[in-house]
């Protein structure tokens, strides 16, 4: 079982095609799998799939996949302030299912769960359930989802041993996990690549079984909105001003 | 005169009580924060965390740390972090005693609007169609007029919606008011707002 590889490219390798179905991890800029993406802008494959909650923003993480059009379809809940992603959609370039948050995330875990659909109350009522399968449990409705089953999945972790047991960091652990479990083959950057044996097995997050491929890697890890307090203030406020 | 932001922000703290688990919404739900005084409130981010804490001090940010909005924020002594699924896991399941929400329209049977303007903005909807769905209580807090000062407080929504017959109660500039049985009520108007006031900015039926 070796599964750590040199580089980005290297762990790609024999693994893309256009067409293809991608998971991506991470939420807005946070817990992306920055080294995997561009390795997938530099291979240049096209016509892509991706199911991820965002699309990086304007020229960062997978928004650099929509400047160079490599997208055909993504399956997000948030556009957001990305630009490029509302101009491409509106526009008709990019095709954009619209998948509410919990939604997306239940079905890729249930996709790597082998979990082909589940009821859900979300979307009841609205243009999410058009067109799909309503069901009555105890006298409320739900609407069917599918799991999601990826060719591949990007993910980006704090902590790896080499048998690929993940540990993540804080709010970066997001849709890694689930993303991870939904692709046929996962992929995972972290930061760093721990000796087999260092990491607590009551503290892993994700068992390296899910986990196919794995890089270490310099993270640029950029800050989308960076909100601050002054000193003086008292802890205990939550909102600050946004600088 | 009507209530700005941040007295809109703090008449929603009031709303909250002892022990709730509660998830705000990014703008002006994210403000009630900063309100909710003594009271022992655990805040869910739904990216994965609970237990947020205030926005970092100057040259602390972690880019590991954000909320719902992206923000960089901090965490507690009581924080937990988990995967998204299993946020969503506690929203759709009941465990989220209330949410506090901003809104483009809502309408008097308790349907909301704020996730897109067909063929204008595209936002997502983000969480916001699971919390709607799964939290105890749905609260709206938005101006009771748009920018061209019409309604939106509507007899029905013209956006597509993110739930429908969701929101429990909203509270406006002017006041007030909770989704009833064949229309809205006014609970409470804002300082020096009447009811005929509120009646005149409101679309929708006011019983």
């Amino acid at each position: 079982m070796q599964k750590v590889y040199d580089n980005a490219d290297a762990a790609l390798e024999g693994l893309l095609f256009d067409g293809m179905f991608i998971a991506a991890g991470g939420f807005g800029l946070c817990g992306i799998p920055e080294l995997l993406i561009d390795a997938i802008v530099k291979a240049g494959t096209k016509d892509l799939t991706i199911a991820s909650n965002n699309c990086g923003v304007d020229g960062f993480g997978l928004g650099k996949l929509l400047d160079t059009k490599q997208i055909k379809k993504m399956l997000s809940s948030y556009v957001g302030e990305n630009a490029e992603f509302m101009r491409q959609y509106l526009s008709g370039e990019l095709e954009l299912e619209f998948n509410p948050q919990g939604t997306l995330a239940e079905r890729m875990r249930a996709g790597g769960a082998g979990i082909p659909g589940f009821y859900t109350k979300t979307g009841v009522g609205t243009v999410v359930a058009e067109g799909k399968e309503l069901k009555e449990f105890d006298g409320e409705t739900y609407v069917l989802e599918r799991g999601i089953v990826a060719d591949i999945s990007i993910v980006k972790a704090w902590k790896a041993d080499d048998t690929g047991n993940l540990v993540f960091r804080k709010t970066a652990r997001n849709f890694n996990p689930p993303a991870a479990m939904c692709g046929k083959v996962c992929i995972a950057e972290v930061e760093e690549i721990v000796p087999r044996g260092s990491l607590d097995p009551d503290h892993i997050h994700l068992p390296g079984i899910f986990v196919h491929r794995l890089i270490q890697g310099e993270h640029e890890k950029r800050i989308e909105q960076r909100t601050v307090r002054k000193r003086e203030e008292q802890s205990g406020a939550a909102a600050g001003e946004e600088v | 005169m009507p209530w700005d932001r941040n007295q809109m922000a703090a008449r929603a703290a009031q709303e909250l009580e002892d022990g709730m688990y509660v998830n705000l919404g990014i703008g002006i739900p994210t403000l009630v924060a900063n309100y909710v005084g003594d009271k022992d409130i655990t805040l869910q981010s739904e990216n994965g965390m609970l237990g947020m804490g205030p926005f970092p001090y100057e040259g602390e940010e972690d880019p590991d740390l954000i909320n719902a909005g992206k923000q960089t924020i901090t965490e507690l002594n009581r924080t937990s972090y988990f995967d998204s699924a299993t946020s969503f896991g506690m929203i759709r399941g009941g465990k989220i005693a209330a949410a506090i929400l901003g809104a483009m329209e809502v309408a008097e049977n308790g349907d909301l609007a704020n996730w897109m303007i067909p063929g204008k903005l595209v936002k997502g909807m983000g969480g916001a169609m699971d919390l709607v769905a799964g939290v105890g209580k749905v609260i709206v807090v938005m101006d009771h007029q748009n920018k061209a000062g019409e309604s939106k407080v509507l007899k029905s929504c013209t956006l597509p919606l993110t739930g429908a017959g969701v929101v429990d109660r909203i509270i406006t500039n002017l006041g007030v008011l909770d989704v009833v049985e064949g229309g809205l009520k006014i609970v409470e108007t804002a300082d020096g707002v009447t009811e005929d006031e509120i009646r005149a900015a409101t679309e929708a039926t006011i019983v």
